[in-house]
């Protein structure tokens, strides 16, 4: 890097202006993945503060630590939290708005105000849901089942619904932004099988967040409505049915989990080709596999209504539509793994967290299998087995993918380096807590503890103490990368464009990037196009035309490789 | 007086050219229309379940609707999406002052909807039949009722809001028409306002039978 | 046929065959998930950069074995997903020949009424081998009844009936607990299933006995609540006469046509405008309020043994 080379002058995006009215108006989705990281991590928190009293509780059989309704309140929070103000959000808003625009050679999203504009209404409702905290908290479970929630709960049900709606509009704009900035702003030369999968998994993403939200939201509207005029849209002694809430709840809510785990898979799928240094086995078949998830995830919810006094019949068109959504999935847990045969394999902490990823997911899969069968759905349900089954795949999968991925793209989104030994002793310490913490719920499940119990019967305790203890190594493993990342803000090594020798549009730009993005047009490959060398490093063979300067602010001379080299990390 | 050179509207920076930036401002306007069918689709599926389960309740509120505005409302919405259709090709026929004359009168149709119903809803309130505001009806469709009205100002409401978006937006663009800001190449944004009335047009094309006719058959 | 039975007992009739489809699932998973573990852990140890492997040959896609891992789980899945069929099917189904007993769950007690009369809070005794059949709804929020050794469970709710089946094969007392979130004390919701052998349960409902069976009370509740002023053979007013109205179709005055089962009883005693009978007027006061969901249990029982042809007088 010499210091006379004129291209360093230009400021990156996170030097340019460091005043906070910049910060708070800005239009760089760099920023405002930063932004939104901020209130992800603030809200990962308070809903691990929630999980820690659940796990504190449940040592002893008897409830000891809390009394019932705030026991009952602290699972609430632990799920309104976990599911809306972090999964959901968490790898789209975060990396997803940081790295779609330069994944795909764009110098931003296509409606940057908008994208702002979906922050501050995710903060706003986090303002909501923290203010139902305040007013002492909810008791329905996140999953606001009527009557209860209408006509029997005591608590502040309103505040928490109207930050969940609010936050909703949130997930619906970012999901238009994001498919509108696939169709439109691809550079030249970027087909869309030549997509990076994170890319493909963000827009199959997005295809749910605004075809589904909007029915969370008129649900959750319902509920206001009903709770404040009792009129018995779903209350039976008026009339009304409750089962019509939880097909319309389901009906959004299966098709977010799967919000959940698209950006997570596409994201892992980036990280397993850098450290194989392969393309990913099957490309094709993993961007139809996710689109297939996407749509069919829809014509699922009813799996989660087997005992709910639904029909026979419903039941079973519901059943064999939940194992065909497994289909895509199995694909693609295979063609990870075919991905590592005859690879170039390094295990830095991205790719650790990548296959701890793959391995949980699959975990949690197979178990959702079971649960699709109704009859053994009938006894499974409502218990134990049901938590551990989906906290494997959204903990032991997306927040996986979700580390890994800050991880893999932390020198690029920071120009640090991290302590890569206190990584992956995070990354291995985090797959031995977490297995430790769920496992054991699979088999309180099959014994028969059902959920939401502040107490239960004396002969699950050892495994109840197991899974606490599971949950203390768990939390030192979240909070470990907290410590380390932010030290290596100050300390850290600084990073070059490319330390991982990945590639990717993203990579062939400084790090941090400049609030453009590219100073130069990017260089277009093949995904994946590891057994060619690195654009920019050398003469690459140069399949993508360059970009010629249409727009304003665009890149200057031809793309011959101006920007230095990065420098591998070892 | 119509045939000025226009200036081509300020591409942004994250777009390369105007035609990508049109794209993707297209593109942008059906995928939130799709969005607001599935909020006004969760609207008429609660409406429809509701419906099944009580039908003769429904079919006696339905009656104490205002058949003559809502069918009133119904001809205004319609005539006023032929009216911003028309001025959108007004304005690719260049003429500047027929098109903002157009979407003035769409914009004033859509108001005098909301006037209409605003009466509307007056009289149901003088009726008592504004739930949580009064409601005071007895007989054993009572609770039947509460609902039917309850689920008709939540849609009702709903769809009226989008409308006054609708009509600020539109007046707003009459103007800016008459000001010579669009023109026969560069008019994206009206394209997408027209769109958007005339959702605005099909989710009430959708209200008006289910709401006002079921009450009225045979 | 389980071999942990250590870990929960198998007391029913589904229970083993539940038990079988489990197991045989946690075996094809488990297989699948040690397979790609296996595979994982091998491809990373021989593969990791400095080891000398042969890495030539290398392919970044194929058609055959993508399908091949595509159909192979595809076509297990349907064999399981049929089996289940079956299974949940006949969970769904109950023997001709099964008890009816019915469950008024509410917030936080399971309350069961027998219908020879017998009625017990958070318990349920029942006898070795024979089919029980719980009619159960609930007073308030949405309940589920649960037990975890029969393998069994159905959610319960307010103003509609569902049902659950099964059949005793161990005796013994096997804990009951609520599954489905319902407030403050859900946890403590639970009691105990009590399965007693033939003889002893006869003992035990001699103990217990009242004189009244569950139809008797419920025709004390008819005539109490003044029902046969109105649908008595000798009334003036002009109602729907409820002789033989229980399982048989009823035309509506809406037209259409429903079947008289346990809901439609229950709600005509309810909510009485909802479905008028045809060629009646909505006359009909509700006793919402009035009667509790025993009472009208109570009362669904009498019609029902009004419905069925005198054969010695053993209520269905």
């Amino acid at each position: 890097m010499s210091a006379a080379d004129p291209v360093m002058a230009v400021p990156n995006f996170l030097d340019r202006d460091y005043r906070l009215r910049a910060w708070l108006t800005t239009h760089d989705h760099k920023r405002i993945a930063i932004l939104y990281a901020l209130g992800i991590t603030f809200f990962f928190f308070l809903g691990g503060a929630a999980a820690t009293l659940i796990r504190l509780n449940l040592i002893t059989p008897d409830g000891a630590l809390l009394k019932a309704q705030t026991y009952n309140k602290a699972f609430t929070f632990h799920g309104v939290v976990m599911v809306w103000f972090f999964l959901i959000p968490s790898i789209p808003t975060t990396l997803g708005n940081f790295l779609l625009p330069l994944m795909i050679g764009a110098r931003d999203v296509a409606f940057p105000r908008l994208n702002l504009a979906s922050w501050y209404l995710y903060m706003g409702g986090g303002l909501f849901t923290i203010a139902a905290l305040v007013a002492g908290g909810v008791d329905t479970g996140w999953t606001f089942y009527t009557p209860f929630s209408t006509m029997f709960s005591n608590t502040n049900v309103f505040l928490v619904v109207a930050g969940v709606f609010i936050t909703g509009f949130s997930s619906i704009l970012t999901g238009l932004n994001f498919i509108v900035t696939v169709h439109s702003l691809r550079t030249r030369g970027m087909s869309w099988f030549r997509l990076p999968l994170f890319v493909w998994g963000i827009y199959a993403t997005s295809l749910v967040m605004v075809l589904a939200t909007p029915v969370l939201a008129m649900t959750l509207a319902l509920i206001a409505l009903e709770r404040g005029l009792g009129v018995g849209v779903f209350d039976p002694s008026l009339g009304g049915d409750p089962l019509l809430f939880q097909h319309l709840f389901w009906f959004y809510s299966h098709p977010a989990v799967y919000i959940m785990i698209l950006p997570a898979m596409g994201l892992v799928s980036e990280i397993i080709a850098c450290f194989v240094r392969r393309r990913v086995f099957g490309y094709r078949f993993m961007t139809y596999s996710m689109l297939a998830i996407a749509v069919i995830g829809f014509l699922v919810w009813g799996h989660h209504m087997f005992v709910s006094g639904q029909s026979l019949y419903a039941s079973m068109v519901f059943s064999i539509l939940s194992f065909v959504v497994a289909v895509p999935s199995a694909i693609k847990v295979f063609n990870w793994t075919a991905t590592l045969r005859k690879g170039d394999i390094t295990l830095e902490a991205p790719m650790l967290y990548a296959l701890g990823f793959v391995g949980l997911f699959m975990l949690g899969g197979l178990t959702g299998l079971m649960l699709a069968a109704p009859a053994l759905d009938m006894p499974l349900t409502d218990t134990y087995f049901v938590v551990a089954h989906f906290h494997y795949v959204m903990v032991g999968g997306s927040v996986m993918a979700y580390l890994g991925g800050i991880h893999y793209w932390w020198p690029k989104i920071t120009g640090r380096l991290y302590s890569e030994s206190w990584a992956r002793f995070a990354a291995i310490l985090m797959f031995f807590g977490f297995n430790l913490t769920f496992f054991p719920q699979y088999i309180l499940g099959y014994e028969g503890m059902p959920r939401r119990y502040y107490s239960y019967l004396p002969q699950f305790q050892v495994l109840n103490v197991l899974s606490s203890a599971g949950a203390s190594v768990l939390a030192v493993a979240y909070l470990l990368p907290i410590l380390y990342l932010l030290w290596s803000l100050r300390y850290g090594e600084r990073a070059g464009n490319n330390p991982w020798n990945a590639r990717g549009l993203e990579w062939q730009t400084r790090s941090p990037p400049p609030k453009e993005n590219f100073l130069e047009p990017p260089v277009v490959q093949e995904a994946y196009a590891y057994d060619q060398a690195a654009p920019n490093a050398g003469a690459p063979p140069n399949i993508g035309t360059q970009v010629s300067g249409g727009g304003p602010g665009g890149g200057t001379a031809s793309g011959g490789g101006a920007a230095p080299t990065g420098e591998s990390l070892q | 007086m119509n045939a000025e050179v226009l200036q081509a509207p300020a591409v942004e920076e994250q777009f390369d050219d105007p035609t990508q930036q049109r794209e993707a401002a297209t593109l942008g306007m059906w995928l939130f229309l799709a969005t607001e069918i599935l909020f006004f689709g969760v609207l008429f599926a609660s409406y429809t379940v509701c419906r099944v389960l009580h039908s003769e309740g429904f079919a006696v509120a339905s009656r104490r609707t205002d058949m003559l505005l809502g069918s009133i409302e119904t001809a205004v919405l319609l005539v006023s999406s032929s009216l911003i259709a028309l001025g959108v090709r007004a304005v690719r026929m260049n003429e500047r002052r027929l098109a903002s004359w157009l979407f003035a009168g769409t914009s004033a149709l859509g108001i005098s909807f909301l006037v209409m119903h605003g009466f509307e809803y007056h009289k149901e309130y003088e009726e008592h039949l504004v739930p949580g505001l009064d409601f005071a009806q007895s007989g054993a469709n009572a609770p039947a009722i509460e609902l039917f009205f309850c689920l008709y100002y939540f849609i009702t409401g709903f769809h009226s809001l989008h409308v006054f978006i609708g009509v600020v937006v539109i007046g707003v663009l009459a103007i800016r028409i008459a000001r010579g800001a669009f023109g026969p190449r560069h008019h994206t944004t009206l394209e997408l306002a027209a769109l958007y009335w005339h959702l605005v047009d099909i989710v009430w094309i959708f209200v008006y039978p289910a709401i006002y006719l079921i009450g009225r058959a045979g | 046929m389980n071999p942990f039975h250590m870990l929960i007992p198998e007391a029913s009739s589904l229970a083993p065959r539940i038990d079988a489809l489990f197991w045989v699932m946690v075996t094809l998973c488990g297989l699948v998930a040690a397979g790609v573990f296996g595979a994982m852990m091998f491809f990373c140890v021989r593969y990791h950069r400095g080891h000398r492997a042969d890495r030539t040959g290398w392919q970044a896609g194929s058609l055959g074995v993508e399908l091949t891992w595509t159909l192979v789980p595809f076509a297990l899945f349907i064999a399981v997903f049929v089996w289940s069929l079956f299974l949940f099917a006949d969970a769904r189904t109950p023997p001709a020949d099964a008890d009816t007993l019915y469950v008024v769950a509410k917030q936080w007690m399971w309350k069961v009424q027998h219908p020879t009369g017998q009625r017990e809070i958070n318990t349920l005794h029942v006898p070795l081998g024979h089919a029980v059949r719980l009619t159960m709804t609930s007073q308030d929020v949405i309940h589920s009844f649960f037990i975890p050794a029969f393998r069994v469970k159905q959610d319960v709710l307010p103003g509609r009936y569902t049902q659950l089946w099964f059949t005793p094969t161990r005796l013994g007392t096997f804990p009951l607990t609520c599954a489905e979130y319902c407030g403050l004390d859900h946890s403590k919701m639970g009691g105990a299933v009590i399965v007693l052998s033939p003889a002893e349960f006869a003992r035990w409902l001699k103990l217990h006995g009242t004189d009244l069976s569950l139809a008797a009370r419920g025709a004390g509740l008819f005539r109490r609540s003044g029902c046969g002023g109105c649908h008595g053979s000798n009334s003036t007013v002009h109602a729907p006469a409820l002789e033989g109205v229980y399982g048989r179709p009823v035309h509506l005055a809406d037209g259409a046509t429903v079947m008289a089962d346990e809901r439609y009883l229950h709600d005509s005693i309810t909510l009485p405008n909802g479905q008028v009978v045809a060629g009646y007027a909505p006359v009909m006061p509700s006793f919402a309020g009035q009667l509790s969901e025993e009472d009208l249990l109570a009362i669904i029982a009498y019609l029902k043994s009004i419905s069925v042809p005198s054969n010695g007088g053993e209520p269905p």
